[in-house]
């Protein structure tokens, strides 16, 4: 298909291309390098929290205005900067190939959208802001230093704008430059997952990309939405935020999980089980992901009524999410599975995914999400779904992608070697954090108070954290070297699967 | 595709569906019981700012940093912010509700057992979020009552 690596080209040549597998490349370097950089702000939190400062235990990061601003920079980097740009990269490379088409409906959008994320990517390092991913007013307006907050808000901003660009590229695409012999039931189900997805995109991110302009007046003085201080109120912006971004993480999870319907029946040898539930399980979703978002909000003192609307709200996604799940393991039922590396992968992201799914239905329960609020069970919680799911589903078609990508098989045992070591940290790490949850342990915090069980199951996350860092390295040399050194792809059937199991890649969309 | 029978997916959501309905209804009835507030709570304000708790009982005592109650007894706290948003806890209360400037929540508990607990900020706050941290004392009820 496409052999970027094989036939080197001028670096100029692809970053000014718009074609799609070139844009889909330029993604994929983007939000691999955002990984690693975003990572490696983890391993320093977790070094931090390995010892309590009290009673001479020794401080890793200085003060506690750097330790905020490092988690703030991490979830906003590995969110926006790596899972959804790696989704973009997939989308770009596989979308217009599964609907027949020669590129993305809109090639320059395209190239725009991805041009700007390096530029937002920089403002948020740059400014490397201190008010949680959230930016929660009124501390986000009168307390958090400028300018790296307003450098922040700038980035997201931009970020906003590429990712509804997408959105409408991948709808289009989709919608209407699908072969017409081809009819939506035949679309394969990753791209009926960017569909929903970017469906999502395009009704949630508006009224984020509202509250930020507010927010950044708010921080001028010039209004008073959010401060109370000028007759505003905080709760609206939290209603805002998480309109947006309740849905966001189905716009997260729902490619991560069309990937893994690319991989499982793949490597399982056996059609999906039920190609039409897939999609309906989709649909759904993607309706449901707008019925939940204040059950971010219970403890902000919501009323009774509220809190039970959108406690069924809620309860209303695991039907679907549980769909999926069905459909998995009845695709992998009987067989003949071969466990490569891509497929040990989304198998192991689909039993974090019903874990996470599992922890979700507890914080859903009105009376159980006031022991695990702002606590270390929401931090596990949610890392089980972008860790555990999301990077694990990426992860996985990142090594499924790589000998279309660049001509070459990656080191198979290597490859192995992460996922397992991967696998074991993030259990170790996020399972523990649920329980140190439920000790009571806030989130967000730079120290904590010498309870000896605090300590202990800080120290087991923190042991999790660099198995996982020492994973990544693994993954990082493999990749290198891979790209330059590892032995040729046999481009018909890399996996040995025997040929009519994998997707037609031989598919070719020339450059124009 | 193939045609074969998709039932055991359709049982197995009517599972899923039976599970969340029992879960959300456990869950409404038992919130329902908490919320209930006891006619004869004592109000406690409870003011949180960067970056400690102050409280002030009905009786006018005001304290910063410890709460002093008695065993056995309903409290209301009625929960303010003087800045930003905190969120006060007893979490072995699980007594949790978030403290935010420009309104003013109610969440109320009577402890059990005299001993001490730990009050913490559990929202994001800034510098000293980490340690916005106080006690809860419960003591013995006084006899004459």
């Amino acid at each position: 298909m496409v052999l970027e690596l094989q036939k080197p080209r001028p670096i100029w040549q692809i970053m000014f291309s718009t074609h799609h597998t070139d844009v889909g490349l330029l993604y994929l370097i983007t939000s691999l390098a955002f990984l690693f950089l975003g990572g490696t702000l983890a391993l320093a939190i977790r070094a931090e929290l390995f010892f309590p400062n009290a009673n001479g235990g020794y401080q890793i990061i200085a003060d506690s205005m750097t330790f905020n601003r490092m988690f703030t920079v991490h979830g906003t980097t590995l969110i926006f900067l790596f899972i959804l740009p790696f989704a973009s990269a997939v989308g770009n490379y596989l979308v217009p190939i599964m609907v027949r088409y020669k590129d993305m409906a809109y090639p320059k959008l395209n190239a725009i959208a991805f041009w700007m994320i390096p530029p937002a990517g920089a403002l948020i390092w740059l400014g490397f802001a201190d008010f949680t991913w959230y930016a929660t007013p009124p501390y986000s307006i009168i307390s958090a230093p400028g300018p790296a907050a307003d450098m922040w808000i700038f980035g997201l901003k931009i970020l906003g704008i590429s990712s509804v660009l997408g959105a409408i590229n991948f709808t289009v695409t989709i919608l209407k430059c699908k072969h017409p012999d081809m009819s939506m039931g035949q679309v394969p189900l990753l791209a009926w997952s960017f569909l929903t997805s970017s469906l999502i995109v395009l009704v949630a991110i508006p009224t984020f990309a509202a509250a930020l302009l507010m927010l950044l007046t708010d921080r001028l003085g010039v209004s008073g939405f959010f401060n109370p201080a000028m007759g505003g109120d905080p709760i609206a912006y939290a209603h805002l935020f998480w309109f947006t971004f309740h849905p966001e993480v189905y716009v997260l999870v729902i490619p991560a999980i069309g990937m893994m319907y690319e991989i499982i029946p793949r490597f399982s040898r056996k059609p999906i089980f039920s190609h039409s539930s897939g999609i309906f399980a989709f649909v759904l979703l993607s309706m449901v992901s707008f019925s939940s978002w204040a059950h971010h909000m219970y403890a902000t003192g919501m009323s009774f009524t509220e809190k039970t609307v959108f406690m069924i709200g809620t309860l209303a996604a695991v039907p679907a999410s549980a769909m999926h799940v069905f459909n998995f393991i009845a695709t992998m039922w009987n067989g003949r599975i071969k466990f490569a590396t891509p497929m040990m992968w989304a198998v192991g992201g689909i039993a974090l995914f019903f874990s996470a799914g599992a922890g979700g239905v507890v914080n859903a329960a009105m009376p159980l999400d006031f022991q695990t609020h702002d606590s270390y069970w929401v931090v596990g919680h949610f890392h089980l779904f972008v860790m555990g799911t999301i990077a694990f589903g990426s992860i996985g078609f990142f090594y499924y992608l790589f000998p279309y990508v660049t001509g070459r098989m990656y080191n198979e045992r290597m490859g192995q070697i992460h996922f397992i070591l991967s696998f074991i940290g993030t259990v170790l790490v996020f399972f523990t954090q649920h329980v140190l949850g439920l000790y009571g342990m806030p989130r967000r915090v730079y120290d904590y108070p010498p309870i000896p069980e605090w300590i202990t199951m800080n120290q087991i996350a923190s042991v999790g954290a660099m198995i996982i860092g020492v994973s990544m390295a693994i993954f990082l040399i493999n990749m290198i070297y891979s790209s330059g050194k590892g032995k040729l792809a046999d481009t018909d059937d890399p996996f040995n699967l025997g040929g009519k199991y994998y997707y037609p890649f031989e598919a070719k969309n020339p450059h124009h | 595709m193939g045609h074969h029978s998709n039932w055991p997916e359709w049982v197995y959501v009517g599972v899923v569906i039976a599970l969340m309905c029992w879960v959300g209804a456990e869950a409404w009835n038992a919130e329902r019981l908490v919320e209930h507030i006891p006619a004869d709570a004592e109000v406690i304000k409870v003011t949180g700012q960067q970056w400690f708790w102050s409280f002030e009982h009905e009786d006018g005592t005001k304290e910063i940093g410890e709460l002093h109650v008695k065993v056995g007894k309903a409290y209301k706290f009625e929960i303010m912010s003087k800045d930003v948003n905190h969120s006060f806890n007893i979490h072995d209360y699980v007594v949790l509700l978030d403290a935010i400037p420009g309104r003013v929540n109610t969440v109320w508990f009577a402890p059990m057992e005299v001993g001490e607990h730990d009050i913490q900020c559990r929202e994001y706050c800034g510098l000293i979020h980490y340690n916005m941290r106080g006690k809860l004392i419960v003591e013995e009820a006084e006899p004459s009552s």
